[in-house]
């Protein structure tokens, strides 16, 4: 349900005129929702930026994610490549 | 990766059988194809997460587990705090908490915004973020008052950016 939750809440902020990306983690659930942008990766439900204590991977995430913030074709959903 | 049959059946019997489609904008709602083009660059925008860990501060009254349709409240976090401060209360379960228990920017991760400040990559972190607690099954409040809610005060903040992060 978090990723339905998300969905919801990130078109309500990106409706009030703010750009908005977000993390999946279940891509069948991301599908349905439709939110604007959005960067599918390839982990656990718990673990959304990789793992615990791995700032380098967690970086890497949230630049990926970033990079789809150009983007207004939207939905964008695109998948995190290692 | 997750998978669909990583969640619990019970739960995805529920996701299956549940109705998407009705708690989704209409056509014709403004909110269904909204876009917000990104104005500037991200090295001079402002900042802020959303994530539905269900983390609040220990001072905050934590969200409440026993709501039949889920708590819609939310909870304002000061961007400046360590966000290891954070306590998780979490209806679901069906997830592995521990990862986030170790580190809590797994899902919050202001620490990681606050170098990529420190580096150029963003303009600023805002002075606020915000976490709702995920799992609401029954979502009219979150979309009828929480959400727009957290909405105004980003937008009060001046916040250009919002990344938001599920669990």
């Amino acid at each position: 349900m978090c990723n339905q939750s998300v969905g919801l809440i990130q078109r309500q902020i990106e409706y009030t005129g703010i750009t908005t990306v977000s993390i999946s983690l279940l891509r069948e659930i991301t599908e349905k929702t439709r939110p604007p942008r959005a960067l599918f990766v390839p982990y656990p439900l718990g673990y959304p930026l990789g793992e615990p204590n791995n700032a380098d991977l967690q970086t890497r995430i949230i630049q990926a994610a970033f990079a789809l913030l150009p983007r207004n074709d939207c939905p964008v959903l695109e998948t995190l490549t290692p | 990766m997750a998978r669909m049959e990583d969640v619990e059946f019970k739960e995805r019997l529920f996701l299956k059988g549940y109705p998407f489609s009705h708690y989704s904008p209409r056509p014709g709602d403004p909110r269904a194809n909204a876009v917000t083009p990104l104005r500037k660059p991200l090295s001079a925008c402002i900042v802020a997460l959303v994530t539905t860990a269900g983390l609040s501060l220990p001072e905050q009254p934590p969200f409440d587990l026993t709501i039949r349709n889920g708590d819609s409240s939310f909870r304002e976090i000061p961007s400046d705090i360590s966000p290891q401060l954070l306590e998780m209360n979490q209806r679901s379960w069906s997830f592995d908490q521990t990862g986030i228990l170790r580190d809590r920017n797994l899902t919050f991760p202001l620490d990681r915004l606050r170098e990529m400040q420190q580096r150029g990559e963003i303009g600023a972190l805002s002075p606020h973020s915000y976490s709702f607690m995920g799992s609401i099954v029954g979502p009219s409040r979150l979309m009828t008052e929480s959400a727009p809610a957290v909405a105004r005060r980003l937008k009060a903040d001046n916040v250009d950016v919002v990344l938001l992060t599920p669990v």
